[in-house]
């Protein structure tokens, strides 16, 4: 048994102690929890070292389900890919685990948060491991349920309760076409093992390729929030802020893309699969920014952000630059996850407000956390040498040589994306203060083990960039070290074009930052006039385009009405009804009795005597 | 002597006369006893198939029918009793407390 | 003069162990002491070492009684299954009937019986042994439903159920009588020969539809499943584990045999009606359950959901199809019962808790059961890696690799579907506050041991299916020869 299964195995043992004891432990449940993480961090880093070297290996943990010819195992599969996906999650997860700490600190179910937790990084890093579909889809599965209970973690609150539900259902409706994805992979290959799977799409039919891919795709956009799957994300921040970041930022979304990139062998056999992919990306990019123009949440904002981050990394992975991708989803989770985590320090400094319209001038009372922040927004934004810039730009720049169309549009998010962040930024730590006298005297900046997790991925936010993502001539060390997994994008590097690229979209990163500048700092504003639906616009992007609304009128009422339907009127009346008028054919040529209207029993019986009539009348017309 | 298809034919006739009862009596002893009629119905057919065959067979499966039947006979006197006494009344259109 | 019958009754011993346990139940019930609480342990003794018994048979294939009774690897699967089903049922009986006043020992005789019944129906070799069977598990179960003698819904649950079941039986009888008419035996193994010989028989297909009416009763298969939530709603909800669990079971055991031993030769027949059949079921149970408020009923949907998808099974048919109902069957059972058993541990001042509204906030108070409750239902869900999900893929594996495509596509849509009310539970439990009547947890050592067998068995045919599924396959192989 490799040393691999010991990063799943701390986090699962972590977060069954405190689910089993975590009466007794109470308090003390970071103890447990907090080194699991540690080790797990530790052994990621070890796994990583032997990646480095350039190994990449299987190791079998138990034969899992044998059916006949077929057979399904627990096994890890460890190569680059896995290697950077998993200090991805057990890096930054450590980090949120410390901040959780603090974060946390008052709430009765300190234990049961933190168990959890580790039991959501139990089933992330099994996810990144996993050696074939099936196990893919068991911790796919895992890492929903524990987010839906994450989500759900406040349950008093009734909107949290809705939200983890809303969750469970929009994944269903991914994982119905990611199930079917796995059993046609099954019938085309006979294999569900990722390296089988991918040496065999090379002779793979396009149409099936087609069909294959994009019901793959349809389980991705339920999981990583694109449209029109992208109703839940929002709303899943009624959980912890410490989720949010860990779950709903950095992590368990990004397992879409994740897939996605790990199955590309597949998606590059269709054409039409790919740019499905790029439009939906590109589509949700643009559409969850406009949305986060007027948010006044702090919370909510993010969430668009997130929204429409995912979707530049699936519209690099649509365009064929799959490490542009993943390198996105690293620098992402950096300053996703330090964004969310000084959102949640303010909140936690202003015991509990979330709302934009009452905060401000924060950055006096709360200095680490403005200053991280703001470093967080850079990066986000893409501002030259952060992370954000190298991987954004890698994005933009294969769009510009791949489809102008998606270039344009995902130029215009990231200038919305410059104005929404700062919009944040500038109405959260600087202008004002819009609160009340009371709650500014009692704002104070968060103990140091909520802000040291702030520093650290503050610095990475910086670092990250420069240190692998610095574009040569054979792409960018990222590129190169993930280039025994995903191919290298076949666009054109650096030149006179990739620097034009590079001033247009810093140009207009910057007009983004300057109109948010001008309509929030220049003249002080109102409380009441941020975020009022004052044009048919606005009002459009505060209902997020009405999507909800539309999916409640033309999905879930009809259904839960043909459910009552079906079950009052069709068992009832329509079975009855069928069957009365049978039975009363029957009645009338017997006894010419008529008395039909009887109790239900001999409606039960009746409808039995018409399956029994139509059995027979089957057989007899065979 | 009649030839056997008239026994299969009446077995037939009585088998739709229990079903027929079973859906138009709302007394259970009378649903009850429509039952019978069906099971009897099936004795009849075993007989009578069993002659054709010329094998004891049918005539065998008869008895334990029967003896089923006498069975089913007393668990459902018992609960009907035991409703009765319940209820004070006998039909089964009372019995709709559960439904939907 | 006729020579006597060579009688085995070596083939019916595990039955006959269970029978005669019943037995000795209804003696001691006649002796002091006063309390019952013994004849629980002694049905519980019984109900262990026939499955002792039956597990030490495996491999002793033993026919009797000229073939009527076969007592091969398929029928002693089925056993074990039976026997767990009544174990639980036993347990969580023990404690139960004490709070509801109703001890007593036909209870645990009558249970027995119907235990006794199934057992015999899974062994069945020949029609007349499939009546047998059926009415002597039935019968006991008309009367268990109506244990609550002074409460309506109790009374109308035994009466309809022994009415709807009676006038099940008689199409079932009158199907056997056209069968035996066509090909001159009830044997299965003769009617398979006559059968075979002369297809498409009148007789026998009209006889074959009306078997699959007694049948579609017992497993509870649209359209004649309406008694299923009326019943499961108004009998003591371990009766309720019983009849949704072991009967059932029971009733696959036969049906599967009737299909795929006598009337093999009908099969492009019997699979195109049953493909509809699952079909609708699955759909059926699955939307009206959502409708539902009350968890006994709303299990009783479900499980008729779960009818529709073991008929999946049958119509893929072949050893991966017939075996993977066997794990499933397996595998519902130990959810269901635990199911059942998890609610029958909660109530509320005046009474038992089933609506669901009485289970909010229950994670806070009684976190342990809140979380065997959800695990049963995430089985249900077939959420991985639980029982259900590995049962689900087995089904529809065996249904893709027939080649039956849309009912696959059907099944799994269906599963999208039911994972919303199974999850509603869930969601109530743990991200509700208590609302109105506080309920509470009973204590009972005798269920918890029920609750943690039947947590014990999901989680582990979940993990470790293969040996389980290997079990099955070897089950059901002679079957397909």
């Amino acid at each position: 048994m490799s040393t691999v299964w010991l990063i799943p195995a701390f986090p699962l043992a972590g977060a069954l102690v405190n689910m089993v004891f975590g009466r007794v432990i109470g308090r003390s449940a970071h103890w447990i929890a907090v080194p699991a993480l540690v080790a797990s961090f530790l052994g990621s880093c070890v796994v990583f070292a032997r990646v480095w070297s350039g190994q990449a290996f299987t190791t079998t943990l138990f034969t899992w389900i044998v059916a006949a010819d077929f057979e399904t195992t627990v096994v890890a599969l460890v190569d680059p890919l896995t290697g950077v996906m998993l200090l991805v999650v057990t890096g930054v997860g450590m980090l949120i685990h410390v901040y959780s700490i603090g974060y946390m600190h008052d709430d009765p179910g300190y234990a049961r948060f933190f168990a959890y937790l580790n039991l959501f990084v139990f089933s992330m890093t099994m996810l990144v491991l996993a050696g074939n579909f099936l196990l893919l889809y068991v911790f796919w599965e895992a890492v929903g349920l524990c987010s839906y209970l994450l989500i759900g973690f406040w349950y008093t609150r009734d909107s949290a309760a809705q939200a983890g539900k809303k969750a469970f259902i929009v994944n269903r409706v991914g994982d119905f076409g990611f199930g079917l994805a796995i059993m046609w992979i099954w019938i085309a290959f006979g294999t569900l093992d990722y390296v089988a799977v991918f040496k065999g799409a090379e002779t793979l039919a396009p149409a099936t390729a087609t069909g294959i891919a994009l019901l793959l795709f349809m389980g991705a956009c339920g999981k990583s929030a694109q449209v029109p799957l992208h109703v839940w994300l929002p709303d899943a921040m009624e959980g912890p802020t410490p989720v949010s970041a860990l779950i709903h930022a950095a992590t368990m979304v990004t397992a879409g893309v994740y897939m996605v990139a790990r199955s590309h062998a597949l998606f590059e056999r269709s054409t039409v699969a790919l740019d499905v992919v790029l439009w939906v990306g590109v589509i949700t990019a643009v559409f969850a920014a406009t949305i986060g123009l007027v948010q006044t949440d702090i919370k909510r904002v993010l969430a668009y952000s997130t929204v429409s981050q995912l979707g530049y990394m699936f519209a690099a992975l649509g365009l064929g630059a799959y490490t542009a991708g993943i390198f996105h989803l690293v620098t992402h989770a950096f300053f996703k996850a330090l964004l969310f985590l000084g959102a949640g320090s303010v909140i936690h400094g202003l015991h509990g407000e979330q709302d934009l319209r009452k905060m401000g001038a924060l950055a006096p009372r709360m200095r680490v956390t403005a200053m991280t922040m703001t470093i967080g927004a850079l990066g986000l934004v893409g501002f030259p040498g952060l992370a954000g810039f190298f991987s954004k730009d890698e994005i933009l720049a294969a769009a510009f040589f791949g489809s102008r169309a998606a270039w344009a549009l995902l130029l215009a998010g990231a200038f919305m994306t410059a104005f929404y962040t700062f919009r944040l930024i500038f109405l959260a730590f600087f202008t004002g203060p819009r609160m009340s006298k009371d709650v500014a005297h009692h704002a104070h900046e968060s103990p140091r083990v909520m802000t040291w997790p702030l520093i650290a991925l503050a610095a990475l936010t910086v670092v990250a960039g420069a240190a692998v993502g610095i574009p040569s001539e054979h792409g960018t060390p990222f590129a190169r070290f993930l280039s025994p997994v995903l191919p290298v994008h076949e666009g054109e590097h650096g030149g006179a074009a990739g620097v034009m690229l590079l001033v247009l979209s810093v140009i207009v990163v910057a007009a983004g930052i300057l109109l948010a500048w001008f309509m929030y700092m220049a003249a002080p504003v109102k409380a009441e006039t941020i975020g009022q639906p004052r044009t048919v616009l606005v009002r459009l992007l505060l209902n997020a385009w009405y999507v909800d609304w539309l999916y409640d009128r033309a999905i879930v009422r009809p259904l839960y009405a043909l459910s009552v339907f079906l079950a009052r009127v069709f068992d009832l009346g329509v079975i009855d009804g069928l069957v009365n008028g049978l039975g009363r054919a029957v009645v009338w040529w017997s006894a010419g009795l008529r008395r039909l209207q009887t109790g239900y029993v001999v409606n039960y019986a009746l409808t039995m005597l018409a399956g029994a009539v139509i059995f027979v009348a089957y057989f007899l017309a065979r | 002597m009649a030839p056997e298809s008239w026994y299969l034919a009446l077995s037939a006739v009585l088998f739709c006369i229990g079903v027929v009862g079973v859906i138009v009596r709302r007394n259970p002893l009378v649903i009850f006893m429509s039952i019978e009629v069906m099971l009897n119905a099936a004795n009849l057919a075993f007989v009578a198939f069993g002659h054709r065959l010329g094998t004891a067979d049918g005539q065998a499966v008869v008895f334990f029918v029967m003896a089923v039947a006498a069975a089913e006979v007393a668990v459902g006197l018992a609960i009907i009793v035991a409703i009765f006494r319940l209820r004070r009344r006998l039909s089964v259109d009372d019995l709709s407390l559960m439904r939907w | 003069m006729i020579p006597a019958p060579p009688v085995a009754l070596g083939a019916l011993l595990p039955a006959l162990i269970v029978f005669g346990t019943g037995v000795l139940v209804l003696l001691l019930d006649l002796v002091p002491p006063r309390t019952k609480d013994h004849l629980g342990g002694v049905a519980l003794a019984g109900i262990v070492i026939a499955l002792l018994g039956s597990i030490s048979l495996w491999n002793h294939e033993t026919r009797a009684f000229r073939d009527m009774v076969l007592l091969d690897n398929y029928a002693l699967f089925f056993h074990v299954v039976i026997c767990y089903a009544a174990a639980l049922a036993v347990l969580l009986s023990i404690d139960y009937l004490r709070r509801n006043g109703v001890e007593s020992g036909e209870y645990y005789a009558l249970l027995l019986f119907s235990t006794a019944g199934m057992m015999l129906l899974a062994s069945a070799g020949d029609l007349l042994i499939v009546f047998l069977g059926i009415e002597l598990m039935s019968l006991s179960l008309y009367v268990l439903a109506g244990l609550f003698k002074m409460r309506l819904a109790s009374g109308e649950a035994s009466m309809k159920y022994f009415l709807l079941g009676a006038f099940a039986t008689g199409f079932l009888l009158y199907g056997i009588a056209l069968i035996y008419g066509a090909t001159g035996s009830t044997n299965f193994d003769r009617i398979a020969a006559a059968a075979a010989a002369r297809p498409r028989d009148t007789l026998v297909t009209i006889g074959l539809g009306l078997l699959l009416v007694g049948f579609g009763f017992k497993i509870s298969s649209v359209p004649f499943h309406m008694w299923a939530p009326d019943v499961y709603e108004g009998a003591p909800t371990s009766v309720t584990a019983l009849i949704a669990t072991g009967s059932k079971a029971a009733a696959f055991a036969a049906l599967i045999r009737v299909l795929t031993v006598a009337l093999r030769a009908a099969q492009p027949d019997w699979s195109v009606l049953l493909w509809a059949v699952a079909a609708v079921t699955m759909t059926a149970g699955n939307v009206i359950a959502i409708a539902q408020s009350n968890l006994k009923r709303m299990l009783a949907y479900s499980s008729i959901a779960h009818v529709g998808y073991m008929l999946v099974g049958l119509v893929a048919g072949g050893v991966p199809g017939a075996g993977a109902v066997l794990f499933y069957l397996l595998a519902y059972t130990f959810t269901t019962a635990g199911a059942f058993g998890a609610i029958l541990l909660v109530e509320r001042s005046d009474g038992e808790a089933v609506e669901v509204g009485d289970y909010a906030g229950l994670a806070r108070r009684h976190p342990v059961l809140a979380a065997t409750l959800g695990l049963f239902l995430l089985s249900l869900v077939g959420i991985p890696p639980l029982a259900g999900f590995v049962g689900k893929f087995y089904l529809f594996g065996s249904a893709v690799r027939a080649g039956y495509l849309w009912l696959t596509v059907i099944g799994v849509l269906n599963s999208a579907i039911a994972a919303y009310y199974y999850l509603r539970v869930i969601v109530y439990m743990y991200m509700r506050e208590p609302e109105g009547v506080e309920v509470r947890l009973v204590p009972s050592f005798a269920g918890g041991v029920a609750l943690a067998i039947a947590l014990v068995g999901i989680v582990l045919l979940g993990v470790m299916p293969a040996p389980f599924a290997d079990l099955a396959q070897v089950a059901v192989a002679p079957l397909l020869r």
